[in-house]
């Protein structure tokens, strides 16, 4: 119990922590990204449910919220000041990159969808 | 005095340093330059020799496929269903066949002729294997660059282009996947060195991108769909973490797995085989990974936290791994594929190992080169170790590997050539060798120029670091001198063997042979070709040909008929009936091929000039893939002789003497004398005299034998006529004499007349 009690002590003072520090930018995609993984796993469920049948759609579309996702993801990495020492990019060749790969990604997906 | 030294001398340094950085990157560009055309000339001996002509068997097929392309256009090649081929079955070719090669000719060809310049296909198709090694020179150079240095990559650049591992399959006309596939095996893992080190979205996009296009080249992209997951593996084990690795291997992963399964040929692989598993549980655990790397960095004050992350990735990792061995052992995912499977067969790779015709004087630089990565250690490094592990061990396995084992062998030789040289080429003093030494290690990732700076600026501290030297002093400029020589002279030799390595071994075409006379004079034999074209202009168009699988792309490709099989030997039933017609009698054979409703049969018989390639020499082969499915009517044993050998002189089995085969390859040779030390019917590649001589063939007809009789096309008879009487003149002039004249009172005779059997007539109703 106290186990449990200090694992929610731990979420608490991490969600405190999240919204202080994170800049508002930030915070925006952090929603995208609890959007996208929502999409995803409605597709997984709906998959689950109700079978595979035109697979290269299922795959398609899946693959398509799992690229957004980690597109996201990468975007924000890139965009947070603490991680500067790492990436020697600026926050607008950052979004132009976001956005090619995107262009590809949805390409793809259009192409695969049939 | 000093200060006005170290203005003017900076002065100096600075303009010279700027006009020497130009001068540098305009000798890497002649040197490129040069390396390029030095790879495209050593690939042109056969053309020189020869003729532009498509080279051995699978090319032919491609060729063929190319020609339908610029033909019919895109999409109706990729839904080609292909009726020459395989007779009664045909073969699906937009969904069996990676199409880069093809798109790429098309591309090339569509090109020049919407800038009006009317090149023909062919030509596209012959120099597209030259033209490529060019610019896998230039990729390995982008890619070594990467790994070391500029120096370095001029190096790679110069091996690769002229290494016999690489030009024995990219000669000019062998219009072969491994053409594209090495260019763009060795531009992927350029751009996937450069998005770990930039942990760029863009360049990761870029690596798909390149990788989409060796999915569509080759069948080895496996290669780097298993080597960058177990590089990012290692680098996690290793400790080596950084936040540009997620996001360089996520985008990696996700843009090249989409894009890799529009390839129809690919279809759902990626998702489904075991040889796709390690990226994707390398994809998850790394998503885990930085998950728990984030929450980490969050919570630091918790005590204990990092034996709790450490035993929370190692379980998820063991959950991971039994899920994908669940889906396997559950046949969702299928298992490692046959050909794959092999490749783990350790106690076959103790046994090949040829390297030092195809790599020479690189294989000794090899492990030095690895040794100098290992000594200093990065990321980019520990790919290139494994890719050298990996891929020397593959090339152990199956010797056509050990094209992907050539470039990596190139890129570390050069390492160790150019880390040697930097030692003992440097034309300064020896004063100067060990501030060189720091600078060397320092600045090694650093541009050229700004290396070439930091020299200059310590020239002017060369009185404050003589005492530092002593240990250094040892390399005088003779020592360098000679070491140079002799390193010169060693590249000397590795460039005469590869030229002449390629020239002799890798550059015949196999369509065209060429023999040398007792006075040295050349003979060509054009046999092939000129019976090819026999068939194409006497035969009708919807002719079937029978022959062995050898032939069957380059008799669609030159005669353009319809074969029974071909290269591509995905039908092992079939092929096992056509074989089984070849080896049985004439009469057995007959009846399978007026089933298959072949028209021609087409052997090649090297008997008379010696030429051991022919379907003699690969008839037992035949025996037995026909004996592996019609076990009851072929037994190998019956084609021996009784000491259990396979001769076809006088002690050869009867069954052998009376299978079409036989027949059909020594039909009328007993009377040829091909020697004339020995007796007629001489077999100049048995180097024996055949046993069974001047036999009649029944149920098929000669229609063609080449000039030196290595290929014989026969036809095959239609059934013959309803009486058929061998005797008829006697039974007729018998028939004919004066008894039986007067007998039938004049009138003359039927042969064989048939009876007539009068019927009842039905009985008449009487009221």
């Amino acid at each position: 119990m106290s186990q449990l009690g200090q694992v929610v002590g731990i979420l608490r003072k991490l969600n405190e922590e999240y919204q202080i520090s994170t800049p508002k930018k930030l915070k925006l995609i952090d929603a995208y990204l609890v959007y996208v993984l929502l999409t995803g796993i409605i597709q997984f469920a709906y998959c689950l449910l109700v079978g595979t049948f035109p697979f290269n759609s299922f795959l398609s579309g899946f693959i398509s919220t799992v690229g957004c996702f980690i597109l996201a993801a990468s975007l924000r990495i890139q965009l947070n000041k603490a991680n500067q020492s790492t990436f020697n990019v600026t926050p607008e060749r950052a979004f132009a990159d976001f956005v090619f790969a995107h262009i590809i990604l949805h390409l793809v997906v259009m192409n695969f969808i049939g | 005095m000093t200060t006005v030294n170290d203005n003017s001398s900076e002065y100096i340094t600075n303009s010279s340093s700027s006009s020497s950085a130009g001068l540098k990157s305009l000798i890497t560009v002649i040197i490129l330059i040069c390396v390029c055309i030095s790879g495209f000339i050593s690939r042109l001996f056969s053309i020189i020799r020869f003729e532009s002509v498509i080279h051995e068997f699978d090319p032919w097929f491609n060729y063929r496929s190319t020609v339908y392309m610029t033909d019919n256009g895109f999409y109706n090649f990729l839904n080609w269903f292909d009726d020459l081929a395989w007779y009664p079955l045909g073969r699906i070719v937009g969904g069996t066949v990676f199409p880069g090669l093809m798109v790429t000719s098309g591309a090339i060809h569509w090109f020049f002729h919407m800038i009006n310049i009317p090149i023909h296909i062919r030509e596209i198709c012959v120099f597209l294997a030259p033209i490529f090694s060019g610019l896998t020179a230039l990729a390995t150079y982008l890619l070594t660059k990467e790994l070391w240095s500029k120096r370095a990559g001029l190096f790679a650049a110069a091996f690769i282009a002229i290494a016999p591992g690489y030009s024995s399959r990219s000669v000019a006309g062998s219009y072969d996947n491994e053409a594209i596939a090495i260019f763009a095996l060795i531009f992927t893992y350029y751009l996937w060195i450069r998005s770990i080190k930039t942990g760029s979205i863009f360049w990761s996009s870029c690596t798909a991108l390149s990788y989409f296009y060796m999915v569509s080249a080759w069948g080895g992209y496996v290669f780097i769909i298993n080597l960058i997951p177990v590089h990012v593996g290692f680098l996690l084990l290793l400790g080596r973490y950084s936040l540009r690795l997620y996001v360089s291997y996520s985008i990696f992963y996700i843009l090249g797995l989409i894009l890799s399964m529009q390839i129809p040929f690919v279809g759902f692989q990626p998702v489904r085989t075991s040889e796709h598993m390690i990226a994707a549980g390398i994809f998850i655990l790394l998503q885990a990974y930085t998950f728990f790397d984030y929450l980490y960095n969050k919570l630091r004050y918790v005590r204990n936290i990092e034996t709790i992350f450490f035993n929370l990735s190692v379980i998820i990792s063991i959950i991971v791994f039994a899920i994908v061995v669940l889906l396997t052992y559950t046949g969702y995912i299928a298992p490692w594929s046959g050909r794959f499977y092999s490749l783990w067969d350790t106690s076959y790779a103790a046994k090949h190992i040829p390297i030092i015709i195809n790599l020479h004087l690189l294989i000794c630089l090899y492990p030095v080169g690895a040794w100098f990565c290992v000594k200093d250690l990065n990321d980019e490094r520990v790919f290139i170790l494994l890719y050298a592990v990996f891929a020397s061990y593959f090339a152990g396995v199956m010797i056509r590997l050990m094209l992907t084992l050539t470039p990596c062998v190139c890129i570390l030789a050069a390492i160790a050539l150019s880390k040697t040289l930097d030692y003992y080429a440097d034309a300064e003093s020896s004063e100067m060798v060990s501030n060189y030494d720091d600078s060397v290690s320092i600045c090694d990732e650093v541009e050229n120029d700004e290396n070439n700076q930091y020299l200059d600026n310590n020239a002017q501290n060369i009185d404050e670091t003589d005492d530092n030297d002593d240990d250094q002093n040892f390399l005088t400029s003779n020592i360098k001198i000679i070491v140079v020589t002799c390193i010169a002279m060693m590249l000397l030799l590795f460039i005469v063997h590869c030229t002449w390595i390629t020239a002799t071994a890798y550059s015949s075409p196999s369509i065209v042979l060429v023999s040398y006379n007792s006075d040295g004079t050349r003979a060509i034999v054009d046999d092939y070709r000129e019976a090819y074209y026999w068939l194409r202009q006497n035969t009708p168009e919807k002719a079937r040909i029978m022959s062995w699988w050898d032939y069957g792309y380059q008799i669609a490709g030159m005669s353009n008929r319809t074969v029974l099989v071909d290269n591509n030997t995905w039908n092992n039933s079939h092929i096992a009936l056509v074989g089984k017609a070849m080896a049985s009698n004439e009469t057995e054979a007959y009846k399978i091929m007026t089933m298959l409703d072949v028209d021609y049969i087409l052997v090649i018989f090297g008997g008379v000039i010696g030429f051991s390639g022919d379907d003699i020499n690969k008839f037992l082969w035949m025996v037995r893939i026909a004996e592996g499915e019609h076990p009851k009517d072929i037994k190998e044993n019956n084609y021996f002789n009784d000491n259990k050998e396979y001769r076809v002189d006088k002690s050869g089995s009867p069954i052998l003497f009376n299978c079409l085969m036989y027949k059909l390859c020594y039909y009328r040779f007993g009377e040829l004398y091909t020697d004339s030390a020995q007796p007629s019917g001489f077999d100049r590649t048995r180097s024996v005299e055949i046993g069974h001589k001047n036999f009649d063939l029944e149920h098929v007809e000669e229609a063609y034998t080449s000039a030196n009789w290595i290929v014989r096309i026969y036809r095959v008879k239609k059934l013959s006529n309803r009486f058929q009487a061998k005797d008829a003149l006697e039974k007729l002039t018998s028939s004919l004499s004066e008894e039986s004249f007067e007998k039938n009172d004049g009138k003359g005779v039927i042969l064989n007349k048939p009876h007539v059997k009068k019927g009842t007539k039905k009985s008449m109703r009487r009221t």
